[in-house]
């Protein structure tokens, strides 16, 4: 009974999807519904995607998926965890947040009470795998371990769970810029395939992937934020640094937001915009070759309701794997263009915890990257061949 | 229509190099095309650029320019002032003479990471697509795992582990030399060449994957010859255009890399100019000198976009399939 199952999975991943479009929505605004909703949301999609990967590629495939997975997240944790560790030096040293180099015997006690503080903190006395072990654990439950400071520790998870939502925003952003960009440019590049249109969308899209974010960011900062922002009304502030949170407390915060927001987000659409734009130009080009889009047309259906209601929909499906994969490369995007445009964000978090070779946030940081990252990539393959049967029947 | 490949991580990663001609993806002979043999106007254009930028930084120390480091005397900044075709920068060193000694450190770090990575990544993806069973698939897991950290993370934590702690950090952490003194550019390349290794084994194994299925793989070995050979001697030449035509596009994007872990503090470190601490130095774009900010994004940008134009033109001469990336 396929129809069913379908029809189940689809139902709960609409309601999985909109509690979790709604949890990341009030995180965003910065009143955060319980936790509860969360929970039921990722149940509920978990629940769909698994009735629904079952009743299309059938249950071994499933279950060997499924392996794959765990496999994987296994092997990316272990990565994350060993990666700081194989290096060499003792950990306790990269952490003591005191300068070793001093004479004074007092000091140095006080260093050597402290190293084995650390130590005993981090468990750095039991074997590597119980290690492993107590981090996932604390990992998985939201305890990502302490920063050690001069005077005592703070909670990793506080400075992580400031800089997740900004960081989140501005990748939300640069995804809304760009499909809102790439879509018609796309659609309409290859309605007048090899037109004037055609070719400067193509031509700017090859020079808009030569240039890296940071040289975009940069130029804008410029010509934007200082040229352009001293042209405008004072209302209008485009600053060429600087953040501020989103708040509905009042109209000129609401706006400030955006306004500090618009330019980071734009550095990193704009290679983005080219990579959408060249993806569905050439799949709508295929699909406007079928027999269908001639069917329609032969039954005197305008041209732009050919374009967007027939041709659209079966010529997206490489697009948005191709947007939720890009998550991955917005995420290394982010951690310079943030450092440009001096938002604290994950990328400052990670870019910090590089230079002070500050491990303990370094790993969950890597961590929650890399998994978010598979995670994606599993959630998408499903979708994928859920929304086209050609790919089930190939995989099957 | 053909159904795409949705293998996972290297769509992602590729996602940038993905080709839109839909025309050329039914042909699957690799010389069957009978296109053109030469890469046109355009691509001479950027072939005569990259020349110009490889010549230009072998020959930097004879060349007659000022010393990229030496502080000239004047307090003009701009564009043709006296002396400096291309003005001075915030320290009053000559834009023009760190350009070209920019592009060599920009491109010694992103040719010996790219040539790290061909070499390794090469090795093990003609190892993998050729034996197949389980060393290709203990290999293609480990690089799905590597490719599943965004690029610029990996190489960031790479090479800040791999230097030496500098004394300017200034957070009072114990600092240990973990370098083991490599240079700066020496850990730039083992940093980037390690991320470049799981994609460029992909995309060799991918090639080498369809080319022993060959016939003449077949009459090679009906001969007699050994696996050694048949890799080296019958699969290798023809993997190397698409492993060339990657490469082109990988030294881009290591560019690019350079330029970005600049910007976070970590690339090649002053006083050796590279394009990236160039543009990291110049920076603060409401009161640097323009000239010293846009001179080294403009060479960054044509240089890149040359490549990147080159490693086309190469792809679709050899006709790589897009499936195979």
């Amino acid at each position: 009974m396929p129809l069913t199952t379908t029809r189940i999975a689809q139902g709960l991943a609409a309601l999985g999807g909109a509690l979790l479009l709604l949890t990341i929505a009030t995180n965003i605004i910065g009143e955060p519904l319980p936790g509860a909703v969360i929970r039921i949301a990722i149940v509920a999609l978990v629940i769909a995607a698994f009735v629904g990967a079952v009743g299309t590629v059938g249950p071994r495939e499933v279950a060997r998926k499924i392996g794959q997975l765990v496999v994987v997240l296994f092997c990316v944790t272990v990565f994350a965890f060993l990666l700081v560790r194989i290096l060499p030096g003792e950990p306790e040293d990269l952490l003591v947040p005191i300068r070793t180099d001093t004479e004074d015997p007092a000091q140095r006690r006080l260093i050597a009470d402290r190293r084995a503080d650390i130590r005993e903190d981090l468990g750095l006395n039991d074997p590597l795998y119980v290690q492993y072990g107590k981090w996932l654990g604390g990992f998985v439950t939201g305890d990502l371990g302490n920063k050690y400071t001069v005077s005592g520790t703070d909670p990793v998870s506080d400075e992580v769970g400031d800089a997740l939502p900004k960081s989140l925003q501005l990748i939300l952003y640069s995804q809304i810029i760009s499909l809102a960009i790439a879509l018609p440019v796309g659609v309409i590049a290859a309605y007048r395939q090899n037109g004037i249109f055609d070719r400067f969308a193509n031509s700017s899209a090859f020079g808009m992937l030569s240039l890296p974010n940071f040289a975009i960011g940069l130029l804008l900062a410029y010509w934007v934020g200082v040229k352009l922002n001293a042209q405008l009304p004072e209302s209008v502030n485009i600053p060429p640094q600087g953040y501020r949170p989103f708040s509905l407390d009042s109209f000129e915060a609401f706006r400030d937001h955006f306004f500090t927001m618009l330019l980071p987000a734009l550095s990193l659409a704009v290679g983005q915009i080219a990579v959408y734009m060249r993806l569905l130009r050439s799949d709508m080009i295929q699909t406007l070759q079928e027999d269908f889009i001639l069917m329609a047309k032969s039954k005197g259906v305008s041209n732009s309701r050919v374009l967007w209601r027939h041709a659209l929909r079966p010529s997206s499906l490489t697009l948005v794997t191709v947007a939720g994969l890009s998550i991955g490369t917005l995420i290394g995007g982010t951690v310079v263009v943030e450092v440009i445009f001096s938002i604290p964000g994950m990328g400052q978090v990670i870019a910090r915890s590089i230079l002070e070779r500050e491990f303990v946030t370094l790993q969950s940081c890597v961590a929650i990257v890399a998994v978010a990252f598979v995670l994606i990539n599993a959630a998408l393959d499903i979708l994928y061949s859920i929304l086209d049967p050609r790919i089930r029947n190939v995989r099957a | 229509m053909s159904v795409r490949e949705t293998d996972v991580p290297s769509a992602a990663s590729l996602a940038v190099l993905t080709e839109d001609a839909p025309a050329d993806r039914t042909v699957t002979e690799p010389e069957g095309k009978g296109k053109a043999p030469t890469i046109g106007l355009g691509g001479r254009i950027a072939a005569g650029w990259l020349l110009l930028v490889v010549v230009l930084s072998v020959l930097a120390p004879i060349l007659p320019i000022d010393e990229p480091t030496a502080r000239g005397a004047g307090s003009e900044l701009g564009l043709f002032t006296e002396g400096h075709i291309l003005g001075t920068d915030t320290s009053q060193r000559d834009v023009f003479s760190r350009l070209i000694f920019g592009a060599r450190s920009s491109l010694i770090v992103s040719v010996g990471a790219i040539l790290v990575g061909l070499v390794i990544g090469g090795t093990l993806g003609l190892i993998s697509g050729f034996r197949r069973g389980r060393i290709d698939t203990a290999l293609s897991s480990v690089f799905d795992i590597l490719l599943a950290f965004p690029q610029l993370v990996l190489a960031l934590s790479l090479v800040a582990f791999l230097r030496p702690p500098s004394a300017s950090s200034g957070t009072g952490n114990a600092q240990v030399d973990t370098s083991g003194g490599l240079t700066t550019i020496q850990i730039l390349i083992i940093a980037l060449g390690i991320v470049a290794i799981p994609l460029l084994a992909r995309i060799t194994r991918a090639t080498t994957l369809s080319w022993s299925q060959r016939e003449f793989v077949l009459a090679a070995r009906a001969q007699g010859a050994k696996n050694l050979r048949i890799m080296v001697r019958e699969v290798l030449p023809n993997v190397m255009p698409a492993m060339f035509s990657i490469a082109l596009l990988s030294i881009a994007i290591a560019i690019i890399a350079e330029g970005g872990l600049s910007l976070l503090g970590v690339g090649v470190q002053a006083p050796t100019p590279s394009w990236g601490n160039m543009i990291t130095d110049n920076r603060a774009v409401r009161s640097a000198p323009l000239n010293a900010l846009f001179s080294p994004i403009a060479a960054l940008f044509l240089t890149v976009m040359a490549l990147n134009y080159l490693g086309d033109a190469v792809r679709q001469k050899y006709d790589v399939r897009e499936s195979a990336l």
